[in-house]
């Protein structure tokens, strides 16, 4: 064609196609999201201490790994109670000068996704020793130590956080490692993570392409039991390990363990729902159940895998039992 | 020996079908009663390396023949037999003459083990053939598409394995012929004067002499070859490569503009070392995590080291040093600045520096992907772009042809639009909240589509047709590809973003624009591979066309793969997933490299007249391949078992305790990877520096030269 043979007209056309197209499919849709989208009514802005924590996540390049986004399907379920929606990412705005906006939805889930990790798990201990060096509390880990946030001091002074590691990783010194603020200030960023609940009369989105149930309920006789096994390495084994030994002086054992063998099913209940800090000598447990939203039938299978396993015998629980000690709990808590 | 030979046949075979079937570990989920696309598949698949395993085990045993036959003495009464009149004739007049034999080389075994050697690589590769299918995942039709996608490319590379093996087994035949015809030689030379066998010959000699003298036509002069057409080529000692065309010298090239384009080409190929170190590494982090505890070393941090080095420094100035050499040469005029050329190329060379200094030290731009760097260091990048752009411009405005050709609406049009990809990018009006997703869906893959893909097609439209030697199979299908590539590419960013919670209406524009993109696809391929219609056999005589090949090759298959993987489903199966590496390789490594390194290959021997060993050149592109090939599968199969791991509900940990041995394959590719860059960094040395060879002719005109004091000629400088 004559018309292409300037170079003029043939280039000014492909640009202002290309720009118009970019107009269309990205700035402006850009544009629209960035001015009708706020922050829901209760979500609760960054603290200073969190937004320093999210510059180091920046820094450090987590969201390679690590996502923050709960799709709108059911295979990610697990990572938050609803799927997210634009009004959870309207509070970003950039950070300084030198940098763009992180709303760090990521890309990829080398690791796992971080929407809701404040409620998964806001256990302050754990984050420090996970982040001094994962492989301590998950061994099958592949994430990065990061132990050039903690320091070591031969006698930690008061206000210092120190960090209960095993022997084979303090190398024979004599002292402790102390968190820096850094890393304090991370561990803050990952606790203020978590999903805004939505206001009142609001229904979430659902979730799409529901699995099908393999075990269609043949007779109802009796109700199908939930796998113990699964809900236990999801919720409770990161700090109570696999062989259920927990860490020494981190992480108490629940093998052999008084609570779970014995008959004091109202503590063990409470202990799961609420939490625990009796011992000092071991990290503050937070309030694993309620946070996760556990059913009767979740916290039944998960003390009878525990009752059942690394040679613990305790007596096996049905879920209407459970259900009334939940209730109780629940109102002890609430006093 | 027949029977062994059928057994090693029947196991070389039963492996290649073994692989395939028990490839899962489920042989269940892959029987032939119930799957009519699988047991298709995989008949195709083992028919063809029957054949072509049948091809080989006969080349074998006509080596082993050859060799045996050898071992025989009376084997030389034979050939005494069967000579013709004017071998008896040479032969007596040598007897008489008692002219000394020629001394005889041993290199059989040699020859023998270097085919041994190369032998398990064939099986290897042939061994991954297994494609992974879950038995639910075979009714999706991305996953059909996927697998078929996967398969063209692995079985290109069986097929031209086993073709290069058959051919070397073929010359060391006839070098076992040669050696054979020395020990024959010996024999006749060793027969007395006055043995029977000689006045037999006599005999038969009278009888046979009426022949012709097979001269008639030809006469016994040298052929007159007035436009310098013939290329003499010198026998390979070691057969172990095939002796490949030289490129023809292009004397009218400007030096300055050669040195300009060379300085772009070493300098990609430095950060090429450089990234892909680094990201040998992070490949490493993955089987051992904790390799090291240093902040600067660590993976977050690394990881956009290594991806934005091999984008904006080898990727970058790769496709810019050889769009130096193409617009001013297809404008049929002089480049408009030589000194800009240099501009842009400090420019972008300080860019990777800070930037990558600056990723190490935990300085980035928040996390989108290839937007790690600050906009300080990006704007370097950009102002680099700027000064090219301009200097096209100025180039292209005084060219002396009336058209512009179709490579230079690519680059110029791959510059504009990368500029214009930047600003949305960095202008920091519309990155607020779910804008900033937005945006990086859009820059992620308008940087890898209209930047990589766009500029590597211009510059493969120049290259190609020139290495084949005849046009371009169609204009109108280049200029289609190119409108279609900007209408539907533009819209496909956010199909990085299914199922998040950016506009719906917006995901299902990226997914009908990542259908779309099956017209540019098809319509480049299709003209590449019509380009080569009738030059097929050129394939053989050169380095730089099996490059080429494999590029076209992985552009077919890659990009439609990326169709694929934007769909609903397949997004739920792979998103996330290592899948999206091992995609992503495909497309940066197996097009965008194989495409530049063919072009490399192609330019540099013409400005410098020097050329690298071709034993080099054919190890940085085997390992390049086989090493992409061990790198991308393992971590395709492992991401898809992954997926269906999560949407089954398993623990996180399942899914990385499950891909482990799926990153060990990772890391072995990406070491073969990585020793092919470590040839091609040697090539390129051999071709810019002088060899140690001297040239007598050469040596002896400077020589007159120097004693008649005339003055050494002035390179021409190209005014066309």
């Amino acid at each position: 064609m004559e018309f292409f043979d300037n170079h003029k007209k043939l280039f000014l056309v492909s640009a202002t196609l290309f720009i118009g197209l970019t107009c269309v499919v990205a700035i402006m849709p850009a544009i629209h999201n960035q001015q009708n989208n706020h922050p829901l009514p209760d979500a609760i802005p960054l603290s200073p201490e969190a937004l320093a924590g999210k510059a180091i996540f920046v820094a450090n390049g987590c969201v390679a790994c690590h996502t923050q986004q709960v799709r709108n399907v059911e295979m990610d379920k697990q990572w938050g109670t609803r799927p997210g929606m634009a009004a959870d990412y309207a509070a970003n705005h950039r950070m300084s000068v030198w940098q763009n906006t992180a709303t760090l939805m990521g890309t990829e889930r080398t690791g796992p996704d971080l929407t809701d990790v404040g409620n998964r798990q806001p256990s302050r201990d754990w984050n420090l020793v996970h982040l001094f060096n994962p492989r301590i509390v998950v061994p099958e880990s592949i994430m990065p130590a990061y132990p050039w946030l903690f320091n070591w001091k031969a006698a930690p002074a008061t206000g210092d956080v120190v960090v209960n590691l095993p022997a084979a990783y303090l190398q024979g010194k004599a002292g402790k490692y102390v968190a820096s603020t850094e890393a304090l200030q991370l561990i803050a960023y990952l606790q203020s993570l978590k999903q805004t609940p939505l206001p009142e009369g609001i229904t979430a989105q659902e979730f799409l392409y529901a699995r099908k149930q393999n075990q269609p309920a043949a007779g109802n006789s009796k109700d199908e039991e939930l796998d113990g096994k699964t809900l236990y390495t999801t919720s409770c084994q990161a700090c109570h390990q696999a062989n259920g030994e927990g860490l020494p002086g981190a992480f108490p054992s629940l093998k052999g363990s008084p609570i779970v063998n014995g008959d004091n099913l109202e503590l063990y209940v409470d202990i799961i729902m609420n939490g625990y800090d009796a011992r000092q000598e071991y990290g503050v447990m937070s309030a694993v159940g309620t946070n996760m939203g556990f059913t009767e039938k979740e916290v039944a299978a998960i003390i009878n895998y525990e009752r059942s396993s690394w040679g613990n015998h305790g007596k096996k629980v049905s879920p209407a039992e459970i259900k009334k000690i939940m209730d109780f709990v629940k109102l002890k808590a609430q006093q | 020996m027949k029977p062994l030979q059928r057994t090693i046949l029947l196991f070389l075979f039963s492996c290649c079908v073994g692989s395939l079937l028990a490839q899962d570990g489920k042989p269940s989920a892959f029987t032939l009663e119930n799957k009519p696309l699988g047991s298709w598949l995989i008949f195709a698949v083992a028919l063809l390396l029957f054949v072509l395993v049948l091809r080989l085990r006969n080349e074998a045993a006509a080596l082993r023949k050859t060799y045996r036959q050898s071992k025989n003495n009376k084997q030389w009464q034979r050939y005494l037999d069967e000579l013709d009149g004017q071998q008896v004739n040479r032969l007596l007049e040598i007897k008489r003459s008692k002219s000394a034999p020629l001394q005889g080389k041993g290199l059989l075994w040699l020859i023998v083990a270097g085919t041994a050697a190369l032998l398990p690589v064939g099986r290897a590769a042939a061994q991954d053939s297994g494609q992974p299918t879950g038995t639910a995942l075979l009714s999706q039709s991305g996953i059909i598409i996927t697998l078929v996608l996967i398969l063209i490319p692995l079985i290109a590379t069986v097929f031209l394995l086993i073709l290069r093996i058959s051919n070397t087994l073929r010359k060391q035949r006839q070098q076992q012929k040669r050696v054979e015809a020395q020990a024959l030689a010996a024999y006749i030379n060793d027969l007395p004067a006055n043995d029977p066998q000689l006045s037999q010959l006599q005999a038969r000699k009278a009888a046979l002499d009426y022949t012709l003298s097979h001269n008639e036509l030809a006469g016994l002069e040298p052929a007159a070859d007035e436009r310098g057409l013939l290329q003499m080529n010198q026998e390979p000692g070691l057969p172990i490569v095939a002796l490949k065309k030289k490129a023809l010298p292009r004397p009218n090239i400007d030096p300055q503009l050669s040195k300009l384009v060379l300085a772009y080409l070493v300098c990609a190929a430095g950060w090429l070392l450089f990234g892909t170190t680094v990201g040998e590494y992070l490949g490493i982090k993955f089987v051992a995590p904790d390799a090291d505890h240093l902040s600067w070393l660590s993976f977050g941090r690394l990881r956009p080291v290594h991806t934005n080095a091999v984008f904006w420094g080898w990727a970058s100035l790769g496709m810019l040093g050889l769009g130096y050499y193409i617009v001013p040469r297809v404008s049929n005029t002089a480049l408009a600045s030589i000194k800009h050329g240099w501009y842009t190329l400090w420019l972008i060379n300080a860019a990777v520096i800070l930037g990558s200094l600056c990723l190490m030290a935990g300085i980035n731009n928040g996390g989108g992907e290839y937007r790690e760097y600050i906009w300080p260091v990006m704007l370097l990048f950009g102002a680099g772009l700027l000064l090219t752009l301009i200097n096209f411009m100025r180039t292209i405005a005084r060219r002396s042809t009336k058209e512009i050709y179709i490579s230079n609406w690519y680059i110029v049009s791959a510059i504009i639009f990368t500029i214009v990809i930047s600003l949305a990018a960095y202008i920091p009006y519309w990155q607020n909240g779910l804008g900033e997703t937005i945006i990086q869906g859009y820059y992620m893959h308008q940087g890898v589509g209209m930047w990589f893909m766009l500029f590597t097609l211009g510059i493969v439209y120049y290259f190609l047709p020139q290495q084949l030697n005849k046009p371009i199979y169609s204009y109108s299908l280049g200029i289609l590809a190119f409108w279609s590539q900007i209408i539907f590419y533009t819209l496909i960013g956010t199909h990085h973003f299914v199922f998040s919670a950016i506009p719906w209406w917006l995901q299902t524009v990226a997914i009908v624009g990542s259908a779309g993109m099956i017209i540019p696809v098809f319509a480049g391929t299709t003209n590449f591979l019509l380009t080569f219609k009738g030059a097929w056999y050129k394939l053989k005589d050169s380095y730089t066309l099996p490059f080429f090949l494999v590029g076209i090759i992985f552009y077919f298959t890659g990009s439609l793969q990326g169709t694929a993987e934007a769909f609903r489903f397949t997004n739920l199966v792979w998103h996330f997933t290592d899948f999206t590496v091992a995609h992503s390789h495909i497309t940066m490594y197996g097009i965008i490299c194989f495409l530049l390194w063919a072009c490399m290959y192609a330019v540099i021997p013409r400005l410098t007249g020097k050329e690298a060993p071709q034993i080099t050149i054919g190890a940085h592109f085997w390992l390049a391949l086989i090493g992409l090939l061990f790198y991308a599968i393992p971590l395709m199969y492992g991401g898809t078992m992954k997926g269906l791991a999560w949407m089954q509900g398993k623990p996180f940990m399942d899914g990385v305790v499950l891909m482990a041995p799926y990153w060990l394959w990772r890391a072995i590719g990406g070491t073969l990877m990585w020793v092919s860059h470590l040839f091609f960094a040697y090539n390129l040395y051999k071709m810019m520096t002088s060899s140690k060879e001297l040239n007598v002719a050469d040596l002896a005109l400077q020589e007159l030269s120097a004693n008649a004091n005339i003055a050494q000629p002035t390179p021409i400088v190209n005014h066309l």
